[in-house]
């Protein structure tokens, strides 16, 4: 049975977006498909790899198990919209990258957007907070240790003050 | 994964959601946070030709003091419940069990009432809830009615739910002062489900349990009251002999399904070890207290 569509509007990276959907299409889709934001990755479909997380109005979501008529008039922000409008990285980019925080970097944008909203919530948490924090996403390459690292270095970095490696 | 086509309504008011539930039958299925939901539709396991999201009825949310009753709202998510001040000073089990289950984007969507409604017996909140003495408020089109946690749940996914009614709100009896209480899960992963888990009540006089409540998740059909376990307790110091006694009486009303968390034997007494690890946090909370 096909069902009504359904017009939804929501801010995307600061940009308002308006699309024709199917109460069935989930908003990744809606994201990779129709908006072209590509970054938002499809691990596992089921809710628990966090690839295809997104900042939803102060959440981490994760947008394969939401649907696109449930975030109509949310503000959405993907890693498209993590740098600056001059290109400058946002400080946890430049963390991945300065501490080697990927290997493959499938799980990154997810990885990304999860600790921006745990840096919202806790400005300077524990390496203990960060590991809890970012529970709900999976990397199958790095065994977290660069991650977290990443996530300390943005933190340093926002928080304005020299960041120290942890002695191993 | 594509889940099946359907309907998707979203009243403004309780009223507007129980009219169109009564009206859609069978067929609709209210909508909270989803994520037990969603995920069964992707699987086909669910096909709703309707639903009925709630997230817009401002009505369901929020954590309210009546009287000696602390209600929260059936749309309350796991994130707001552990972050509140209020649960964490009057009932801070709440937040304890809230921040087991599944993971931080889950808990920021998946709803409170979701969770002790859906009748999946692997969810962690309704045990607690059978502890604490919870009741829920249902919410039909002949009116409300308030069912006892401990009466609530039927069979796995079975519950005393009615077609076409909301479960609104759930009620708690604020625990006397000086209690303790701990939830103590078994998982194998984050985001996993129990293989078995316990919560514990308890207040103390003069160093003996003066009362005791203990809930079993995901070691039945459905979360489990271990009313003649606590009663063992009640009178006894948590003394070794009497702790082994009520351990003991927990695992013979439990029957776990064996599954890739363990056989059936290893299971049941994963229970009993949850329950004696909680008994033991939840005593020393009280004495604390």
């Amino acid at each position: 049975m096909p069902s009504t569509k359904t017009r939804v509007s929501m801010t995307v990276n600061g940009d308002a977006v308006e699309a024709l959907v199917e109460p069935r299409r989930l908003l990744v889709h809606l994201l990779r498909d129709d908006l072209n934001l590509t970054g938002v990755h499809v691990g596992c479909d089921t809710t628990h790899c966090g690839a295809c997380t997104v900042d939803l109005d102060g959440k981490s979501i994760k947008s394969c198990t939401m649907f696109a008529v449930q975030a109509s008039g949310a503000e959405v922000r993907t890693i498209e919209g993590m740098a600056a409008a001059d290109g400058a990285l946002h400080a946890l980019q430049e963390g991945f990258r300065e501490m080697h925080g990927l290997q493959c970097g499938f799980c990154t944008p997810g990885m990304i957007l999860r600790a921006y909203r745990l840096l919202q919530e806790n400005k300077s948490p524990t390496e203990a907070e960060i590991r809890f924090g970012i529970s709900g996403n999976l990397c199958r390459c790095t065994g977290y240790q660069n991650i977290v690292k990443a996530i300390q270095y943005a933190a340093a970095k926002l928080n304005g003050v020299p960041f120290q490696e942890a002695a191993e | 994964m594509i889940p099946a086509s359907f309907e998707y309504h979203r009243p403004q008011s309780l009223n507007e959601a129980v009219a169109l539930l009564a009206e859609l039958g069978e067929e609709a299925r209210p909508l909270g946070g989803g994520h037990s939901l969603i995920p069964m539709m992707k699987l086909r396991l669910a096909t709703p030709a309707h639903l009925v999201d709630l997230a817009a009825i401002g009505a369901l949310k929020g954590i309210a003091v009546e009287g000696g009753d602390i209600v929260i709202g059936a749309m309350t998510t796991q994130h707001e419940i552990a972050g509140s001040d209020l649960l964490a000073a009057q009932i801070p089990i709440l937040r304890e069990t809230a921040l087991l289950i599944a993971d931080p984007q889950v808990r920021y969507v998946g709803t409170i009432g979701g969770n002790v409604a859906n009748g999946d017996p692997g969810n962690d909140m309704p045990a607690v809830m059978l502890c604490l003495g919870a009741t829920y408020h249902l919410v039909g089109k002949g009116g409300e009615r308030r069912v006892p946690a401990r009466e609530f749940y039927r069979g796995a996914y079975v519950t005393a739910l009615n077609p076409g009614e909301i479960l609104t709100a759930v009620r708690i009896p604020a625990p006397p002062a000086g209690h303790g209480a701990a939830y103590e899960k078994l998982k194998r992963k984050i985001g996993d489900y129990a293989t078995a888990a316990a919560a514990v009540l308890l207040t103390l006089r003069g160093g003996n349990v003066a009362s005791c409540s203990i809930g079993l998740t995901n070691v039945a059909d459905t979360p489990l009251w271990a009313e003649a376990a606590a009663n063992i307790l009640v009178g006894s110091s948590l003394d070794t002999a009497t702790v082994k006694r009520a351990v003991a009486a927990a695992e013979a009303i439990t029957s776990p399904a064996a599954d890739t968390r363990g056989p059936v034997q290893y299971r049941t007494k994963m229970a009993g070890v949850m329950l004696a690890r909680s008994l033991a946090r939840a005593r020393q909370r009280a004495r604390n207290a």
